[in-house]
């Protein structure tokens, strides 16, 4: 029995033992850094200084190929500069930036995805003011607009990124000429070609527009789409922001205006939904499969962003001339500019360093700008950037009217919205609409009396 | 270079689990080890405690902290403010979240009495029948799949085109065939929720197929002889001998389904997401609390769900009381 005790002692002690070592030996993951560009051109980077072995983190939630390109960009930088670059990636970076903000581990410089994150963070005191030099380069490359989404309270916090743009409109211009139509200036035209191209219409399948909400337990978002670009177009810019920040609710004229607009052309069985269905088929057609049926002729126009690009499939030209172009969402009235709906990305400093300014001014610039773009796969908003850079003829046309003198450009306004109504009810909301199971009157009272 | 990232980290994953593996080792093995050592005095209180204290724990954690955290909350708005009964007031007021309860009613009448109803008559045909194993094993399969799975497998099913294009959903294709229209399965309310509920349906029959046919079998044949011989039909001999016997069985059955329909999530959610009229308490909790930050609203429908399920959950440890003191 004693023995037993004994050994029994030893086993213990020993598992305990095995346990401490192995805990002291466990470590985080590794990090990459760039390689070295060995005979890069300096003469640009010798604004930034020079530096001796320091090392700036910039975390991200991109990954995969947009990482490695993203990592490609500093390469030169970091030969000419001294300064190691190492981007993190990782999908939780959203999440995580909180935990390691108040844990006091945050990384130097983060991408933030969405102003509504970059407000809260700042709210939060974790993102410190941005640098002389990153507002003059802001200052010099970005329009109003955008330098308004990065500045907090009156205090310029962050530069913007990349950009994405919204509210295209996907068609095929060789079934754009078999009918006899031409890419409409104004809302009202828009509205007017599809009127025509509902009355020429002789096939039992075929619609002038194809529609889809469908996203799983996100179904409707690409409803929410629609209303933020006719809003902008219809009510404009100043509208749109009291809207998206609640002081203006989506019973007053000017939403409901807007719902009755899209209402013309979502909410009519002789419009929509080409090669799915009626009306309510909208909400059981994914958003991935909205705008296919172009390619069969069955229907002739599909709103959706610049992603879209990469859901046609393998072998479809995306062109002026090829099997699928796209147009703006047109304006309201013809005198003024574009007006733009979409998304963009902001780079925000948690930490104080002369190497962390050298960074985030780097990435404000258009050095960096023509660098990312001219590696294919994304556009910015930076006025220095050179279209021709872009990786598609789509990119090149978002720039195009990213960079236009009077263009308007508001982020999408779901993202800005409270979670409650621009995650959750909103969606709803548009589902219920084209269902029919709430008139306009009855779905935007709903969505009001959810906004906390 | 992304190969070598994925084996770093799975290496590092298993890497923490065998750490945390050898450290719970450790840590019970060093417990125990003391209270085996414990001093002759009240050794029997240190060893029950020893025993019982992980359990405990991570019960009052896991569970009784949450449970008693979320019944204040739901007594509370999305500011944290008090408001008394409001979010109840709201619960049995408002025409959607009516529609909510309504619709898990509906969801606890069917699922259960369809489920057990139609496992115990399959179970009963194929009885000593020739290839009983592989009938079984067809009926029992759909247990193995997750509720998201079944979702995302009976969409596909229910998947609906227009009149005149070609289907992709089996069941608008069958009614083509015979001639009728393709139907919206999912958007039109209320046969919506019927839809959803045999999906359910679906899965847990082959549980209550598996528990009666094995009760079944338990049957003493000499009952079921002794019933023959006094010229019971088979009917008599089912109604008066075999549901007797086989009735605690059912009961468990139909409990246990019962409390998981009542907290059934995730077919709702992967199918509907809770959409055109067909959300349940468990989804529209879901979508208040995390969609909308209506945590007061969210805690109170879980309070309900709670309050419903605990009478369920009695009843069950009562008839498990009886049946032992029968043993």
């Amino acid at each position: 029995m004693k023995s037993m005790r004994k050994s029994r002692l030893v086993i213990t002690i020993a598992a305990v033992g095995v346990a401490g070592m192995a805990l002291a030996g466990c470590s985080g993951g590794g990090d990459n850094g760039g390689g070295d560009a060995t005979d890069a051109d300096c003469t640009e980077y010798e604004q930034y200084g020079t530096f001796e072995g320091d090392s700036v983190e910039v975390y991200t939630t991109i990954q995969g190929v947009e990482l490695d390109q993203m990592v490609q960009t500093f390469d030169a930088f970091q030969a000419c500069t001294g300064i190691q670059v190492d981007v993190v990636g990782t999908q939780e970076a959203e999440t995580q930036i909180n935990v390691r903000a108040a844990a006091g581990d945050a990384p130097e410089l983060m991408i933030i995805p969405q102003p509504g994150l970059l407000q809260r963070l700042v709210g939060d005191g974790y993102v410190l003011p941005a640098a002389q030099s990153v507002e003059d380069n802001v200052d010099e490359f970005w329009s109003e607009a955008w330098k308004g989404y990065g500045t907090v309270d009156g205090t310029f916090y962050s530069a913007p990124l990349m950009a994405s743009v919204k509210g295209w409109v996907w068609y095929s211009p060789a079934d754009f000429e078999e009918r006899g139509i031409e890419v409409p200036e104004t809302w009202d035209e828009l509205l007017d070609i599809t009127e025509q191209l509902a009355a020429d219409n002789e096939s039992a399948t075929y619609r002038p527009w194809c529609v889809g909400f469908g996203s799983g337990d996100a179904t409707g978002w690409p409803g929410t789409d629609w209303i933020e670009d006719i809003v902008l177009r219809t009510a404009g810019p100043e509208v749109y922001d009291q809207w998206v920040t609640g002081d203006v609710k989506f019973s007053d004229p000017e939403i409901v205006t807007a719902f009755d607009e899209v209402g013309k052309i979502l909410l009519n069985p002789d419009y929509v939904n080409g090669g799915f269905g009626g009306v309510e088929s909208i909400v059981s057609t994914t958003f991935n499969d909205g705008g296919l049926p172009i390619l069969d002729g069955n229907c002739s126009m599909h709103h959706q962003a610049s992603f879209y690009e990469a859901q046609w499939p393998e072998g479809t030209v995306v062109a002026p001339d090829g099997d699928i172009w796209a147009f703006l969402t047109p304006k309201a009235d013809p005198s003024a500019g574009d007006a733009v709906t979409g998304g963009g990305e902001f780079v925000a400093k948690f930490v104080e360093g002369e190497a962390v300014d050298a960074v985030q001014t780097f990435m404000a610039s258009d050095t960096w700008a023509n660098l990312r773009v001219g590696l294919g796969g994304v556009i910015s908003a930076n006025k220095g950037l050179d279209p021709e850079l872009a990786g598609s003829e789509l990119g090149r046309a978002a720039i195009e009217i990213l960079q236009g003198e009077d263009t308007v450009f508001r982020f999408d306004g779901s993202d800005l919205m409270p979670a409650a109504v621009g995650t959750s009810s909103f969606w709803t909301g548009m589902n219920d609409w084209v269902v029919g199971t709430s008139d306009t009157q009855q779905v935007v009272e709903f969505i009001d009396s959810t906004w906390p | 270079m992304r190969g070598d990232d994925f084996w770093g980290s799975f290496g590092e994953k298993l890497g923490v689990l065998a750490i945390g593996l050898a450290a719970f080792a450790a840590v019970v093995g060093l417990v125990l080890f003391l209270a085996d050592r414990a001093p002759k005095k009240g050794r029997d209180v240190i060893q029950l405690i020893a025993f019982l204290a992980p359990a405990v724990i991570l019960l009052a954690v896991g569970l009784v902290y949450p449970a008693i955290r979320t019944t204040l909350l739901s007594f509370t708005n999305r500011r944290g403010e008090w408001v008394g009964l409001d979010n109840f007031f709201w619960i049995f007021t408002q025409p959607n979240t009516l529609v909510v309860l309504g619709n898990t009613v509906l969801w606890v009448i069917l699922v259960p009495t369809v489920s057990t109803l139609v496992g115990l008559a399959y179970a009963i045909f194929i009885d000593k029948s020739k290839g009983e194993k592989t009938l079984k094993s067809l009926v029992f399969l759909p247990m193995a799949i997750s509720f998201v799975g079944a979702g995302v497998i009976w969409r596909f099913v229910y998947e609906y085109r227009a009149e005149g294009f070609e289907q992709i959903g089996i069941l608008n294709q069958v009614v083509v065939w015979l001639g009728g229209e393709p139907q919206q399965w999912l958007i039109n309310s209320p046969m919506n929720t019927i839809f959803l509920i045999i999906v359910m349906i679906w899965i847990q029959t082959g549980f209550a197929m598996v528990l009666l046919s094995a009760a079944i079998k338990a049957v003493p044949t000499e009952r079921i002889e002794a019933a023959k011989l006094d010229g019971a039909n088979a009917w008599q001999q089912f109604t008066n001998v075999t549901v007797p016997e086989i009735r605690p069985t059912v009961v468990v059955v139909v409990t246990t389904i019962t409390i998981a329909t009542l907290k059934v999530f995730d077919i709702v959610r992967a199918m509907t997401g809770g959409n055109f009229g067909t959300s349940v308490i468990a989804n529209e909790m879901y979508t208040q609390a995390f969609n909308r930050g209506e945590f007061g609203q969210g805690s109170a429908l879980a309070v309900i769900l709670f309050i419903l399920v605990l009478p369920i959950v009695i009843y069950n440890i009562r008839v498990m009381r009886k049946q032992r003191e029968v043993r």
